[in-house]
């Protein structure tokens, strides 16, 4: 069985494309140092800025650091998204996605190789970001099993995000437009519970934004191993959160590159 | 012509140039409008419960502290974005041929300062009145505002004489991380959210010595009306603007030798 599947066209499609993405975003190194050095910069200047807040009553952890260690992993999966989608965008601008459509290639088989990239880019991060937390204290409340989720959980928000960046690339399929949706995205993470508390942010508004804000839930899932231990309910949402935007995103990425490929 | 008329004939027509580039097209102006706007809203709105924190003490309220920050960061990225402009410049081959033609080429990269000053000017009265209608609450006179301003302006023009060194010597859009990264970090490590007695650890160290804490401090002094620091932010700035100038001429330099 496995063998059969090894040799299925469709897997054997997939392996090529992601291969192409992963070799290409590990040969360009501003790719890789600036996603995952910068959200590591932001989390120590926060660590040191906003500790006071620690002091504040109701605040759920007695380290910012351990409280704020879920952001890198948010900010990766942001700078997944728009390298994966930059790259999609090249490729359709430079006409590779025009050649392979003239292949018996099939769309999954590009969408899954395009993704793989990303997802790469997502892992690396990931565990690069755990490692630099334990390195620095900071301490696993749910233990083993919990670092594991947590790194499950942020390959698959980093895998949502990807899959948003991959939509949009193939939508609009110009780096430019990928680049443009790229503060929105981060506009959403500034406007979440991503630095403080929910119960804490002392502006009525935010706090609403927060709350329809979906981040913020992806952000909680990742920060309720760290700091409290296991929450099914946060962990609950956040996963159903982001297999969802999969979900949607993936719906919506097929459907624009049906549309690219019957104009192609 | 003597050479000054020379020189302000040159700048005056980069200064214009790169105006007319800026606010005719959306896709420039935008993004440093929207991007302090966005930090603005973000930590006033998100971080304001963190000024009931034992011992932070700003009278004037959370939305006038973050005020003053976003206030340098958009007139610190108006020269960033100015440096963008400069090696799309070079990149697409514009900045050879003013080169060329230009009868003083210091003239260009003061043009271009102007260009980043009055887009920063732009950009803070934007700020400044999304705050007043936020909210914010201004306690100090209109001259300890006029000084923030220009403040504001000589770091703008600080930040445009780095970007324009760095875009200069390496002529290429590529050069876009290398211009922004020093000025975010530079940024990022002062006191940003509270009064730097409530920073902790290593960033506490290194906003000790950060100019830009000079600054902030002297900035938030003025807006609560109780100026502090306001000579050592001038010095600071002075000194730094001294350093950039050398730098700037010498990436002038370099883009004359590379033709």
């Amino acid at each position: 069985m496995s063998r059969a599947l090894l040799r299925s066209p469709t897997l054997n499609q997939v392996g090529l494309l992601a291969r192409r993405a992963i070799v290409r975003t590990s040969r360009q190194p501003a790719q890789i140092v600036f996603p995952v050095v910068f959200p590591l910069i932001l989390l120590a200047v926060n660590a040191s800025g906003l500790s006071a807040a620690t002091k504040l009553p109701g605040f759920p952890a007695t380290s910012y650091l351990d409280f704020a260690l879920a952001v890198p992993f948010m900010q990766g999966a942001l700078f997944a998204s728009l390298n994966g989608g930059q790259d999609l965008a090249r490729d359709i601008q430079g006409g590779f996605l025009d050649r392979l459509a003239m292949t018996p290639m099939s769309g999954t088989a590009l969408l899954a190789g395009q993704l793989g990239g990303a997802l790469f880019m997502g892992v690396v991060s990931a565990v690069l970001y755990l490692l630099v937390g334990l390195a620095f204290g900071v301490g696993i409340a749910a233990g083993v099993g919990g670092a594991l989720v947590l790194l499950v959980l942020a390959i698959t928000i980093s895998f949502a995000f990807a899959c948003f960046g991959t939509f949009v690339a193939l939508r609009a399929g110009s780096g430019e437009a990928v680049q443009g949706f790229f503060p929105l995205f981060f506009v959403l993470l500034f406007l979440s519970s991503a630095f403080f508390p929910r119960n804490l942010i002392a502006q009525d508004w935010f706090r609403t934004i927060a709350t329809y804000n979906p981040v913020s839930y992806m952000v909680e899932g990742i920060r309720s191993l760290v700091i409290k231990g296991w929450d099914g309910q946060a962990l609950g949402m956040a996963f159903g959160i982001a297999l969802g935007a999969i979900a949607i995103a993936l719906f919506l990425a097929s459907r624009a590159l049906r549309t690219r490929l019957t104009r192609t | 012509m003597s050479s000054l008329r020379r020189t302000r004939s040159v700048a005056l027509t980069v200064a214009w140039r790169g105006l007319h580039n800026a606010f005719t097209n959306p896709a420039l102006l935008l993004p440093s409008v929207l991007f302090p706007l966005f930090f603005f809203t973000a930590f006033a709105g998100g971080l304001s419960g963190i000024s009931k924190a034992p011992n932070f003490d700003f009278p004037s309220g959370y939305t006038s502290f973050q005020f003053v920050f976003v206030c340098f960061q958009a007139a610190a990225f108006g020269g960033v974005f100015t440096g963008f402009s400069i090696a799309a410049d070079f990149e697409f081959g514009f900045a050879r041929r003013l080169l060329l033609a230009a009868p003083n080429r210091g003239g260009i990269v003061i043009g271009y300062a102007l260009t980043a000053m009055t887009r920063a000017a732009f950009v803070l009265s934007i700020v400044f009145c999304a705050g007043l209608i936020t909210g914010m609450r201004v306690d100090g006179s209109v001259a300890n505002l006029v000084v923030l301003f220009l403040l504001a302006m000589a770091t703008s023009a600080v930040s445009t004489l780095w970007a324009a060194g760095i875009a200069m010597r390496l002529r290429t859009l590529q050069a876009g991380p290398l211009i922004q990264m020093p000025i975010f970090i530079l940024l990022f490590l002062a006191p940003v959210y509270v009064p730097l007695a409530l920073v902790t650890g290593w960033v506490h160290t290194v906003a000790t010595y950060n100019p830009v804490t000079a600054l902030l401090e002297a900035g938030r002094g003025l807006i609560s009306g109780a100026p502090t620091k306001t000579a050592i932010a001038a010095v600071c700035l002075a000194g730094l603007f001294g350093l950039v100038v050398l730098w700037a001429r010498g990436g002038l330099r370099s883009a004359e030798r590379a033709g």
